[in-house]
C-alpha cells in the first residue's frame, strides 16, 4: 500500500518521492525502464534566465541542491564548478552585460570576465573571443546516480512496471492491474504525451559525446551565449558549443537541438555539425579522441517551463513533466512545488507560472 | 583526400585476405582495410618474434603483387558516413571510403571471464599472450600458466615455448570425454591431427579451469581446479582465453542480421543488407581454414563470379565440420559464470565490481547504475562477458565505434538529409 504512486524513476520522479518520503508518506515509484533525459543529458545545473519563472526555478533549485551538496555519495560526481558563458562578440557581450546585471539583481553571484582574462580562466580557448559570464553557483552532477540516491529511503518502494492508463489517482499497468493511491504523479518525461496525450509536450532530440580522460583540460562548464540567442529559440535544427568537464577528466561536448524526430539513432551530420562548433570555441578538441556519442529526447512545453501541479481536468493526477533540458537542475524546485501544492501549503516560490492550467484550461472539478 | 572502392574488404586475416585474392582477377577496385600494421589478422600476426607459416607469407606476396588491391593498414572504421560510405581513421588522418561492394571480415576477439585476480599485472588474455609474444615481449625463462578453452591455449602455448618460456600447465576447461572425442576425430581432417601432434604438450589436463590468480601487486601464482582438487602454481604469467566471440559491431551498424551471436549469412556468404558479406570469425568461430575458404567465397560473390564460389561449397562444408565439433566439445562448463567474487572488477576501464553490476536486469541498467562498460574499451572487455554470465544483451553500436579523434568525426557532411 503507497499514499503517492510516483510514475518515472528519472530525477523529477525521484525528487518528488524523495521529497514526499521525507513527509513521511509511503510511495511507491513505477518504471518502465524507457531510456530517459536523466541518462541521456548532461547533468548540468545551471541557472537560466530567459524569463523571470525560468529564473526564479532554476535559482531556487540550485540552492536547494547546494543544500543537499554534503549528503550526495561521491558516485552523484557533484561539482560546483561554475558555468563559462561564452561571448564570441560584442553583440554577445552585450547579452553577457545585461545577464550579468539581472543576475546580480536576483543575487546570482556571477561575475564579467574581460577578454584577456578568459584565457587565463579557460587556457583551452581560442585566442579572440570577446569576453565572458562566469555563474559560480552553477554545478554539475551524475544523474542516474542520484536519481537512484533520492529513492533508496525506507518509504520509498519501487517497482519495474509499465503503465498502460492513468484515471485520476488510479494506474492500470500493462499486466491490467489497477493500482491506487491518494494521488498519481506524472514524472516520466517525454513518455507523459503516452497516458496523456492532452499534455502539449514535444520531443526535442539532442546529440552528446564524451572524450577520453584528459584532466585539467577545462575548469568550468562552457557554454556560448548563442545557447540562449539561438539553440533555444531556433525552430530547425541547431547546436551550441557547450563543454562539460567530468570529474573523470573526460569532457562532454554538446549541444544539439532537432525537432520532429523520435528516432534515437546518433545522425553522422549532426554529430560534425556539433562538434564543428564545439571546436570553433576550443580549437584543440581536435585533436581530442572522442569514445561514445549517444542522444536523448528533451520533453518540452510550448512556453519552456515545466508543468507543475494537478491536472485540471483528472483529479487525482498530479503532473511534474515538461522540464526541457532543465530536469536535472529544477528537480527540487519542483518536488517543492509539488509538495507544497498536495499538502495545499504556500509554496517556497510563486507556482503560477508552472501550473498545468495554462495549457489545459482551468479546472472541472470544485 | 575521400575514396572509391568496388569492393571494400573491413579485415586482412585470413578471411579477408583469402577474399581480396579471389576478387582480384576481376580488376575490380578493391581496398583492404586493417587497424593492424601488417595483414594476417590475429592468428597470422607477425612482429620481431613471431615465425608465419608459408601459407601466410604467400599470399601476402601475392597481395602485394596485385595492382587493384590497395591495403590501408593501421585504419579503423569509425562511423557510417552514408548509405554505402564509411568514415575511417588512422594515425595520421580521418577520411571517407565509399563502395558498392562491402565483405565484413572482422574476426572475433578473446572471451574474457572475471575471476579473482584477473586484472593484476601478468595475467592477460591466451591469444593476448601471443599476440604480445610476436610483437617482442620477452618471457624467456618465465613460468607460465595458460587456462581457458579450445585449441587457441596449445597455440599459445607453442608460441611461448618457442620463446624460451616454461609452460607449467595448459588447463583446459572442457571434460576430458569431450577433448578425447574430440581427438578421436581428428583423422577427419588430417592437417588438424598433424598440427595436434605437434602442439601437443605433455602439460596439458582437460578438466581443469582457473580459480584465482594470486598475488598482491603482480601475479605471483595460480589457483586451479584439476579434475575436481585444487592445486596452486606459482608463476610469472598466466595466460587466460574462454574461446573467441564474433565481432559483430560494424556489421550490425550497416544492418546486417544477427544469427545466435555472428553475423548470419547464407551459402554465398552474403549477410542479409544487399551487396553486404562477410565471412571468417565475425560469422562464428571456425578456424583459419574455414576463414580462408569463407573469405574466398565471398569474394568470387562479390565480384560476380558465383561458378567460383559454388565450386569451393564441399571444401566450406569440411571444415565446417570441424567447427561444429570444435564448438561441441569445447563448450563452456556452467561453473565458469561463478568464478567472480563480489569483490571481482568485471570492468577494467573504470573499476566496476562484479557485486555493482551482478542483479540489475540488463546491460543498459547496470551500465547506467556502474559506469561498467563506459571506459575507453566500450565494454569490449567486459560486455562480452557480461553477455556471457548473465545473457544480457549489449546495446546496439553507435558511432564512433572505437574511439576516434574529434577531426576524424568532423569530416562526416554536416549538411541534413532532406
Amino acid at each position: 500500500m503507497a499514499d503517492v504512486i510516483v510514475i518515472g524513476a528519472g530525477i523529477i520522479g525521484a525528487a518528488c518521492a524523495q521529497a514526499l518520503a521525507r513527509r513521511g508518506l509511503r510511495v511507491l515509484v513505477l518504471d518502465a525502464g524507457l531510456p530517459g533525459a536523466t541518462a541521456a543529458g548532461m547533468g548540468h545545473l545551471l541557472v537560466l534566465d530567459d524569463n523571470p519563472a525560468e529564473l526564479a526555478l532554476s535559482q531556487y533549485s540550485l540552492q536547494r541542491w547546494r543544500e543537499q551538496a554534503p549528503a550526495l555519495p561521491d558516485g552523484c560526481a557533484y561539482r560546483s564548478n561554475g558555468t563559462l558563458w561564452l561571448a564570441a562578440d560584442a553583440e554577445e557581450m552585450a547579452v553577457a552585460h545585461s545577464k550579468y546585471l539581472n543576475l546580480q539583481a536576483q543575487g546570482v553571484a556571477c561575475e564579467l570576465i574581460a577578454s584577456s582574462a578568459l584565457r587565463q580562466r579557460e587556457p583551452e580557448l581560442r585566442k579572440g573571443l570577446e569576453g565572458g559570464l562566469l555563474i559560480n553557483g552553477d554545478g554539475i552532477l551524475y544523474a542516474p546516480a542520484t536519481a537512484r540516491w533520492m529513492l533508496d529511503a525506507p518509504n520509498i518502494s519501487q517497482r519495474r512496471a509499465r503503465v498502460s492508463e492513468v484515471d485520476g489517482n488510479r494506474v492500470r499497468l500493462d499486466d491490467g492491474q489497477w493500482l491506487s493511491a491518494e494521488a498519481v504523479v506524472l514524472a516520466n518525461g517525454i513518455q507523459a504525451n503516452d497516458l496523456c496525450p492532452e499534455l502539449p509536450i514535444e520531443a526535442k532530440k539532442g546529440h552528446l559525446l564524451i572524450t577520453d580522460r584528459y584532466p585539467g583540460t577545462v575548469t568550468h562548464t562552457l557554454v556560448e551565449l548563442g545557447y540562449v540567442t539561438s539553440a533555444h529559440n531556433a525552430t530547425g535544427p541547431s547546436t551550441a558549443c557547450n563543454i562539460q568537464p567530468r570529474p573523470t577528466g573526460q569532457l562532454f561536448i554538446g549541444a544539439s537541438r532537432q525537432f520532429g524526430t523520435t528516432d534515437p539513432q546518433v545522425e553522422g551530420w549532426m554529430l560534425a555539425k556539433m562538434l564543428k562548433r564545439a571546436t570553433a570555441y576550443m580549437p584543440g578538441l581536435a585533436q581530442l579522441n572522442g569514445i561514445r556519442a549517444w542522444t536523448g529526447f528533451r520533453a518540452a512545453s510550448p512556453d519552456g517551463l515545466p508543468l507543475v501541479g494537478q491536472h485540471p481536468q483528472r483529479k487525482g493526477l498530479w503532473l511534474a513533466v515538461g522540464h526541457e533540458g532543465l530536469g536535472v537542475t529544477t528537480a527540487p524546485g519542483t518536488a517543492d512545488l509539488l509538495v507544497a501544492q498536495l499538502f495545499d501549503e504556500t509554496p517556497p516560490l510563486a507556482a503560477q507560472p508552472y501550473l498545468p492550467q495554462r495549457f489545459l484550461k482551468e479546472p472541472v472539478y470544485a | 583526400m575521400n575514396e572509391y572502392a568496388d569492393l571494400l574488404i573491413i579485415g586482412a586475416g585470413p578471411a579477408g585476405m583469402a577474399a581480396a585474392l579471389a576478387a582480384a582477377p576481376s580488376a575490380a577496385r578493391i581496398i583492404l582495410l586493417d587497424d593492424n600494421p601488417l595483414p594476417g589478422g590475429q592468428i597470422w600476426r607477425d612482429g620481431p618474434q613471431a615465425s608465419l607459416p608459408d601459407q601466410a607469407r604467400h599470399m601476402r606476396e601475392r597481395l602485394e603483387a596485385c595492382s587493384n588491391i590497395r591495403r590501408h593498414s593501421g585504419t579503423r572504421v569509425i562511423a557510417c558516413a552514408g548509405p554505402k560510405e564509411l568514415l575511417v581513421e588512422d594515425a595520421d588522418r580521418g577520411w571517407l571510403i565509399g563502395y558498392d561492394k562491402l565483405i565484413l571480415c572482422t574476426g572475433a576477439r578473446e572471451l574474457l571471464l572475471p575471476f579473482p585476480g584477473w586484472t593484476l599485472p601478468g595475467v592477460t588474455g591466451a591469444g593476448g599472450l601471443q599476440a604480445l609474444i610476436k610483437g617482442g615481449l620477452p618471457v624467456h625463462g618465465e613460468r607460465l600458466v595458460i587456462a581457458g578453452s579450445g585449441p587457441l591455449l596449445l597455440a599459445s602455448a607453442a608460441t611461448a615455448k618457442h620463446n624460451g618460456a616454461q609452460v607449467l600447465r595448459i588447463a583446459e576447461q572442457a571434460a576430458t570425454a569431450a577433448v578425447t572425442g574430440f581427438a578421436a576425430q581428428l583423422p577427419r581432417w588430417p592437417n588438424k591431427l598433424l598440427q595436434s601432434f605437434r602442439l601437443f604438450d605433455r602439460h596439458y589436463r582437460s578438466g581443469t579451469h582457473v580459480l584465482a590468480a594470486l598475488g598482491n601487486e603482480r601475479l605471483e601464482g595460480v589457483r586451479l581446479k584439476q579434475q575436481g582438487k585444487i592445486l596452486e602454481l606459482a608463476c610469472d604469467r598466466l595466460a587466460c582465453g574462454f574461446g573467441l566471440i564474433p565481432n559483430t559491431q560494424l556489421g550490425q551498424a550497416l544492418g546486417c542480421a544477427l544469427d545466435d551471436q555472428a553475423l548470419a549469412v547464407d551459402a554465398w556468404q552474403a549477410s542479409s543488407r544487399a551487396d553486404h558479406y562477410a565471412a571468417g570469425e565475425c560469422t562464428g568461430f571456425g578456424g583459419s581454414e574455414l576463414a580462408l575458404v569463407e573469405g574466398a567465397i565471398a569474394g568470387h560473390t562479390a565480384v560476380g563470379d558465383l561458378q567460383a564460389a559454388r565450386q569451393l561449397w564441399p571444401r566450406r562444408a569440411r571444415w565446417q565440420g570441424f567447427a561444429k565439433a570444435l564448438n561441441k566439445a569445447f563448450a563452456l562448463d556452467p561453473q565458469l559464470k561463478s568464478l567472480a567474487q563480489a569483490d571481482t572488477l568485471v570492468c577494467r576501464c573504470e573499476d566496476v565490481p562484479y557485486a555493482a553490476v551482478a542483479g540489475h536486469t540488463g546491460w543498459r541498467e547496470a551500465k547506467l547504475a556502474s559506469r561498467c562498460g563506459m571506459g575507453a574499451c566500450q565494454g569490449r572487455v567486459c560486455g562480452g562477458a557480461l553477455q556471457h554470465l548473465f545473457g544480457w544483451q549489449p546495446s546496439a553500436p553507435r558511432p564512433p565505434f572505437s574511439p576516434a579523434r574529434i577531426e576524424t568525426l568532423m569530416c562526416l557532411d554536416d549538411t541534413p538529409p532532406d
